[in-house]
């Protein structure tokens, strides 16, 4: 039961990262693929009516994981305080700079704006990596289970890491450029003209990035976390894993250079998943491990909910995600097709 | 009081004050808006049409604010209240993950919808986006005050080995007889803030004498809302909440009251500020014997007083627990006077022109505000020294890794922070209202 569990959290943190991180993408592109006020509202519109909802994403997977492993949820979040609490206001401020913008249209309200959701976005691609980094790297964890990280030490990945080290740095790095290729793409089916054609270039040189920091993300990985590769060893099947990111990086490029940029854009979600999913999968049964001593690892089991509470839950859990797929299915389906700014939009 | 402690509690209490100000207003503004979607529709009327445009803009606004401050709330569980989400996320994670599941993708997904997809949507289908987006905000209601029930009153769990506490019935813990009676009173609150803002900005627009006909419509829809639901306010919700606390929080109904020495036909007091070290009210002017009335339907009834406790059961913070609901009941009955003066005029038709009447639906905007807050300060404040009703102290419930210091950096951001947010929202509002129902939509983005 604590594995299915594991693998839903898991599961809806992808839905999460690819769905988010096609809006946090356009907004990284957003100050330099869009020039004119008509390219920047062509990019509000493209993701106003659905960032929000892609958001929620994020709070029911806080949500599911609080629900299911207790333990996990306190120990972690006390322990990223202060990260935490920064991607609170870069959310709060992303939040405002879509939502508020558009409600004056003097042009030094609208700059501003535009500079806040540019900024935060980037800034929240590279914290959302770094959290990753974190839990792959594992966390000064103590006997009771609880821990706390300064922002930084010594930067060094060592028994007392910070949550900024070299490697951490290396893996919001990887999220950066990985989802401000995946929202450029994003914006290219969105978009035409000159929009479309520059959210393409940023997609085309991102490319080789991306190629080089997964190779460099899994040296980096092996070297900090030697028993990465373990569930990989007793199952050999999990190979099947890095072939599909690898593949989809493959098809990535095939697309964009067709000018496919849905097939492109299917391409990047695949290569995001396949990413998150390898990374779980080295991980489990362990979720959050220790940076000192694997005795002190926590995992599944001993952070779990009790086991009637996880049985009722499956029940309004699948309820519920039944319900979401529907209204979300509406949503994108309402909102279809290329973004229009003249006349009268939505 | 342990410095991280008190640093804690005030970063939950700031930001969840701050963050309460604009859900009451989306969950009481939600329904009166399909109320005016229903009536544009029925009448097929493009002014109702407007009107109700008009108020998904002020819904827009306020709705983004209520996102972007609620976020922080459920991850300050986690980050603030760890030791507490350790003990207690096998029960209260149901319902906070409910509140993901149910309510947040309905409202989200739909939101976009009600707010921007007039043009695409045939005006029925417009109509049950307004209604699914009143649903998901009324549902997210039910699931967080079911998580505050809980932890005044638990149920539907057992203690497991670890000192956790799990659930054992789902059942249980969904049909908390404290969480309807909570939720009832609230949301009741809730549209008395939505109703008293419509009157206020109706009355607004007709001393102002611009977009008078919105005006009417406005004070119209918002005297008659705010009179049914004031009265709900009182009875029976307020009265149900009230008789919970007497039954199962007797310590908390007598700090209310500041009744500081059990007795039979005990009063009520009207005005007097509890003097906690001389255990007396000063400057008392009280009601004989109502106290025992209103509690248990029996004039002579004893109720128990302070002094049936032991101290370290008392919440800690009397005073502000006393005057807070001190000013919750007082200021509910003025919504009822208010509420019934308005209506008795509007039935004779003497409300468009009595300015006295329009003055006091314009200024009376702020009170429903101050009415909620304080509201939920005495439902909080009364639980206290508990964080978990009679499970779990409020002292063993923060993050202990988490220090004073850097609790107190966060919390002067996120000070900053809604201040900043603060001015924006007043600043848009305003600007909102001085344009008026029928100016030309912006673009939403």
């Amino acid at each position: 039961m604590a594995t299915l569990w594991f693998m839903i959290v898991a599961v809806m943190v992808a839905a999460y990262v690819v769905l988010d991180g096609f809006d946090l993408g356009a907004g990284v592109i957003y100050l330099g693929a869009a020039r004119t006020p008509e390219e920047r509202r062509s990019i509000m519109r493209a993701i106003g009516p659905v960032w929000d909802g892609n958001e929620v994403w994020l709070l029911a997977a806080g949500g599911t994981l609080f629900f299911a492993f207790p333990l996990l949820y306190a120990s972690s979040f006390s322990g990223f305080y202060l990260p935490l609490m920064i991607v609170l206001w870069l959310l709060m401020l992303r939040g405002i700079g879509i939502e508020l913008r558009a409600h004056m249209k003097n042009p030094v309200w609208l700059g501003f704006f535009d500079v806040v959701f540019c900024v935060s976005s980037a800034l929240l691609t590279i914290f959302f990596g770094a959290a990753l980094g974190n839990v792959v790297r594992g966390v000064p964890l103590g006997a009771d289970g609880y821990f706390f990280e300064p922002l930084w030490t010594n930067f060094r990945a060592g028994s007392n890491p910070g949550i900024l080290d070299w490697y951490t740095v290396l893996t919001g790095v990887i999220a950066l450029v990985t989802l401000t290729a995946h929202g450029s793409l994003y914006i290219a089916v969105k978009t035409e003209g000159d929009l479309n054609r520059r959210a393409r270039t940023v997609a085309l040189w991102a490319w080789p990035l991306q190629i080089l920091l997964t190779v460099a993300g899994l040296i980096a990985t092996i070297y900090v976390r030697p028993t990465v590769l373990d569930n990989y060893k007793q199952h050999v099947t999990g190979f099947l894993i890095p072939a599909v990111v690898y593949g989809a990086l493959a098809l990535m490029i095939y697309a964009i250079r067709k000018g496919e940029d849905k097939t492109a854009f299917v391409g990047s979600a695949l290569y995001i998943v396949g990413m998150l999913v390898g990374a779980a999968f080295a991980l489990y049964p362990v979720v959050l491990p220790s940076s000192s001593d694997p005795a002190l690892n926590l995992t599944i089991s001993n952070t779990a909910a009790g086991q009637h509470g996880l049985t009722v839950g499956l029940t309004w859990w699948i309820l519920g995600i039944v319900l979401a797929l529907g209204y979300f299915t509406l949503l994108f389906r309402m909102f279809k097709g290329k973004v229009r700014v003249e006349g009268e939009g939505y | 009081m342990d410095s991280a402690l008190l640093v804690h509690r005030l970063h939950f209490a700031f930001t969840v004050t701050f963050h309460y100000l604009f859900p009451q207003l989306t969950m009481g503004l939600a329904p009166l808006i399909v109320v005016l979607k229903t009536l544009a529709l029925r009448r097929n009327d493009e002014t109702y049409h407007q009107a109700a445009r008009f108020w998904a803009r002020i819904f827009g606004i306020n709705f983004v604010l209520g996102v972007v401050t609620g976020i922080p709330m459920e991850f300050q569980f986690g980050t603030n209240w760890s030791h507490f989400s350790r003990f207690a996320g096998g029960v209260i994670g149901q319902t906070l993950g409910m509140e993901g599941m149910f309510a947040f993708f309905l409202e989200s997904a739909f939101l976009g919808l009600f707010l921007y997809g007039e043009k695409r949507l045939s005006p029925r289908a417009h109509w049950w986006s307004a209604v699914a987006v009143f649903l998901g905000s009324w549902l997210s209601g039910f699931f967080i005050v079911a998580t505050d029930a809980w932890m005044q009153h638990p149920v539907g769990y057992v203690k497991a080995a670890d000192g956790s506490v799990q659930l054992s019935s789902f059942w249980a813990l969904v049909l908390n007889p404290w969480a309807w009676w909570q939720y009832a009173h609230n949301m009741s609150g809730a549209v008395i803030t939505g109703a008293f803002v419509m009157a206020s900005v109706g009355a607004f627009y007709l001393l102002w004498g611009k977009f008078v006909e919105y005006g009417r419509i406005f004070v119209r829809v918002g005297v008659v809302a705010g009179l049914i639901f004031s009265v709900l306010q009182l009875f029976p919700t307020g009265d149900g909440q009230g008789r919970l606390i007497a039954d199962n929080q007797p310590v908390t109904l007598a700090a209310m009251e500041a009744l500081f020495a059990s007795q039979p036909g005990a009063p009520l007091v009207l005005v007097g500020q509890p003097n906690v070290d001389e255990r007396k009210i000063d400057n008392p002017i009280v009601i004989p014997n109502a106290l025992s009335f209103l509690t248990y339907r029996a004039w002579k009834a004893e109720v128990k007083g302070l002094d049936a406790f032991p101290e370290d059961q008392w919440p800690s913070n009397l005073a502000l627990l006393y005057f807070s609901y001190h000013i919750m009941v007082g200021l509910g009955t003025v919504f009822i006077a208010i509420s019934v003066v308005a209506a008795f005029l509007l039935w004779r038709g003497k409300l468009f022109s009595s300015h006295w009447m329009l003055w006091i639906l314009l200024l009376a905007l702020p009170f429903p505000y101050i009415a909620n807050t304080a509201g939920w300060i005495t439902a909080e404040l009364g639980r206290q020294p508990w964080l978990v009703f009679g499970l779990m102290r409020t002292a063993d419930g923060y993050s202990k890794m988490v220090s004073a210091g850097n609790g107190m950096f966060t919390l002067l951001g996120f000070m900053g922070m809604y201040t900043v947010l603060g001015i924006l929202f007043l600043f848009l509002v305003r600007r909102e209202i001085e344009q008026g129902p029928g100016a030309e939509m912006g673009s939403a983005h």
